[in-house]
């Protein structure tokens, strides 16, 4: 794991403002990062599924966002943490188009497209834990 | 900690014997502290009520502030904090005001060590009532804010027509499921009101578009599809753009627009209006 340099934050995830916060929260830290544009809206975008499953699928939890760096350069890594039902199929849930509810069912295989490291630890009945994160180019 | 009634009853004659200079002098104090921003008048007629309100209850420390014997008084330091959000003051200097009669007391009684008792029971009656003020601001200003978003959710979706059977809706902020509920039904509305088949969704201030917002534009656009109506989404940033095709959505056979004037010229265009620049001069 790369060493921290800059401090952690986390945000309760119980509602439909929380995953605005969350966006928010993020984009700060891209900012400050000085991911590119682009890349500032990806891993916000990417956020905003990641916290909106939180909060739908999950039954609500927490987002962590931190600025990290592996010595050569420097990104942000959000994680999204529930004690909801865990995801029990997770070839069919990182599949385009497939929604166990009535999204798009893009959330979650769109999010791993947007961002540079994707990390999925499920357990059926204990809970989801979802880490991005994304490099300065 | 109460005082027992014989003190507390001498303090009451005392703050009554005063009550003009004290009332002056308070006045003044907290002029001072808004510099000018409040009249002396209006202070005036505000701390007579207090002052009145105030004397019964010298004796109580203030823990009781929930009480029925502080009704008046609350509902009076309630009105004073409303008016003094909706005028812009702080809520320091707010509860400022409370708190500037302690100080007129303490120089009022500091000659009579006998009352001093009583004196210090009393700061603690006009800290909980100066707290009061406090939340009392507080609570006010949650309710402007709550408002506020509330004339919000109307403001940011306005369906405007920008030509005959064109109309457009420019979105900004955060597009959730009330707020594209909001903009669905008055697309719709207007729809068929102007007799439109053409309608710009504009999502130039959306700061971004993920697959929740994408699909509140789709469903949308799918709607005034059935009333008959084209839509065109359009202000579709570089950014958004990338993220849009990452994320993997489609938009299909809606059209989409980098800008509004682009929209607009496709709009018309499909009306048989043909935009032709005329030589000047």
């Amino acid at each position: 794991m790369p060493p921290r340099s800059g401090g952690p934050e986390e945000l309760r995830i119980s509602g439909d403002d929380d995953v605005v916060r969350v966006r928010q929260l993020v984009r700060t830290y891209a900012q400050q990062t000085k991911l590119s544009l682009v890349d500032q809206t990806k891993l916000v975008t990417a956020a905003s599924e990641l916290a909106r499953n939180t909060l739908i699928y999950g039954g609500g939890g927490f987002a962590r966002v931190e600025e990290i760096s592996d010595g050569r350069r420097s990104g942000v890594r959000a994680s999204f943490h529930d004690e909801g039902p865990g995801i029990p199929d997770l070839t069919l849930a990182l599949a385009d188009g497939w929604s166990s509810g009535s999204g798009l069912g893009l959330g979650l295989s769109g999010a791993r497209r947007l961002v540079d490291e994707f990390d999925l630890d499920t357990e059926v009945g204990r809970g989801t834990v979802v880490t991005v994160v994304k490099w300065k180019r | 900690m109460t005082a027992d009634a014989g003190d507390a009853q001498r303090l009451t004659e005392v703050l009554r014997a005063n009550a003009e200079s004290l009332i002056d002098k308070w006045v003044s104090a907290v002029a001072g502290l808004l510099r000018g921003r409040s009249t002396k008048t209006e202070l005036e007629r505000d701390f007579r009520e207090f002052f009145t309100a105030l004397l019964p209850l010298v004796g109580s420390d203030g823990r009781d502030v929930g009480g029925p014997r502080f009704t008046e008084i609350r509902s009076l330091l309630e009105e004073y904090s409303r008016s003094r959000v909706r005028a812009g003051f702080t809520p320091t200097e707010t509860a400022s005001s409370v708190f500037s009669l302690k100080r007129e007391v303490f120089e009022l009684t500091q000659d009579d060590p006998s009352l001093h008792r009583e004196v210090l029971v009393f700061s603690g009656l006009l800290d909980s009532l100066g707290l009061l003020t406090f939340e009392s601001y507080a609570r006010v200003r949650e309710e402007i804010i709550r408002e506020q978003a509330e004339q919000l959710l109307e403001l940011t979706t306005p369906v405007v027509k920008i030509w005959e059977g064109v109309l457009a809706v420019p979105l900004v902020g955060t597009l959730d499921s009330a707020r594209t509920q909001v903009v669905m039904e008055k697309l719709l509305e207007s729809l068929v009101e102007t007799g439109s088949e053409h309608a710009i969704i504009d999502i130039t201030g959306v700061s971004a578009v993920d697959t929740q917002v994408a699909q509140h534009l789709l469903k949308t656009v799918v709607a005034a599809r059935l009333m008959g109506a084209e839509c065109i989404v359009s202000g579709i940033r570089p950014q958004i753009a990338q993220t849009i095709v990452a994320l993997g959505i489609e938009f299909g056979d809606i059209v989409t627009k980098a800008s509004l004037a682009d929209a607009l010229r496709h709009a018309l265009r499909r009306e048989g209006v043909d935009v032709v620049r005329r030589e000047v001069g």
